[in-house]
């Protein structure tokens, strides 16, 4: 199924939670933080939380700046 | 040095730094170490899972700094809440650098967004510190809505001129009752001296020790600037004049 991932589109295993997403793509939790549809998601309900088709996922973490 | 108290928080460092643009994470450290800063800006993007990077945040000991998530990026009130509200969610205490800056060729910060995004983020219980335009009134009207701080430019982000706008901020000093934190623009440690003669409470450098050769010493030569000029402040600058007066004195003996 498709979703979006950071504003591009992107193919993903139908009904995995976001946790499991995170761990694909070898994301620390600790050290990002996600937005599924335009909901910021506590890090105890990532792996509750599952994905469905046309789904819009932000995941941001912290960067250099002034 | 006397401290620095933001939202009943006390500070020795009157300096904060921001980490980006340097060359590498090790010359970041050194630059923040060199500093003696004790609060340090961070930003906000998504992950690049095409390149992976070192976390950032693997390299801040949070014993040691306060982080300061800005919102940079933001280009109206909206976007501004959003990225306060996911630093928030990472796990940073709520402070956060407003910043909402629409022109991406200037930087200048937008007022009216700025401002309804700082009365909003403070009825959520943030710490606001909102980067501003040097403009007395909105200071002024930023104060009302509760912001920690005001923080004026002394010229645009990253271009080193140093402070340009000498009146207003003056004036905004004048009239503060939150510290004023001089931010961006300050390319040598003696335009943060000039900010710190001129009252202000602390200033923000990052560019100038980003590009610098070797960020950890212009930490140490901005941490001296920044003490010199508060020493100075609290010492009280002699008034300028157009006529000379003698230093030494001029009776008793030649030319009498």
């Amino acid at each position: 199924m498709e979703i979006t991932f950071n504003g591009k589109p992107r193919e993903i295993q139908a009904g995995i939670s976001l946790q499991e997403f995170l761990d694909q793509m070898k994301l620390d939790c600790m050290q990002v933080v996600v937005e599924h549809n335009n909901n910021i998601i506590p890090r105890q309900r990532l792996a509750e939380t599952v994905m469905q088709t046309g789904d819009t996922l932000e995941v941001i973490h912290f960067v250099g700046g002034g | 040095m006397d401290e620095l108290i933001i939202a009943g928080r006390s500070f020795a460092s009157r300096l904060m730094v921001g980490t980006g643009k340097f060359a590498s994470n090790e010359a970041m450290v050194a630059s923040m170490e060199g500093s003696g800063s004790e609060i340090v800006t961070v930003a906000l993007r998504r992950v690049d899972v095409d390149n992976p990077q070192d976390s950032l945040l693997r390299h801040i000991n949070p014993e040691r700094y306060l982080l300061l998530p800005n919102t940079s990026g933001a280009r109206d009130a909206e976007e501004a809440i959003r990225l306060a509200r996911i630093a928030r969610a990472a796990g940073c205490e709520p402070w956060v650098k407003l910043e909402v800056t629409p022109d991406p060729y200037y930087l200048l910060p937008d007022p009216i967004e700025t401002l309804k995004a700082a009365e909003v983020l403070v009825k959520e219980g943030f710490i606001v510190l909102p980067y501003i335009n040097a403009d007395p009134v909105l200071a002024k009207h930023l104060q009302e809505v509760g912001t920690a701080t005001v923080m004026p430019l002394g010229s645009p982000i990253g271009t080193n001129k140093g402070v340009r706008n000498r009146d207003n901020i003056a004036i905004i000093i004048e009239q503060a009752c939150v510290p004023v934190v001089v931010d961006a623009g300050l390319g040598a440690p003696s335009h943060a001296a000039e900010a710190m003669e001129m009252g202000a409470d602390a200033v923000l450098v990052n560019t100038a020790l980003a590009v610098s050769r070797d960020p950890g010493a212009m930490g140490v030569a901005f941490k001296k600037g920044v003490e010199a000029g508060r020493e100075a402040y609290l010492a009280g600058l002699g008034k300028q004049q157009d006529r000379a007066e003698a230093s030494s004195p001029l009776t008793g003996f030649l030319g009498k």
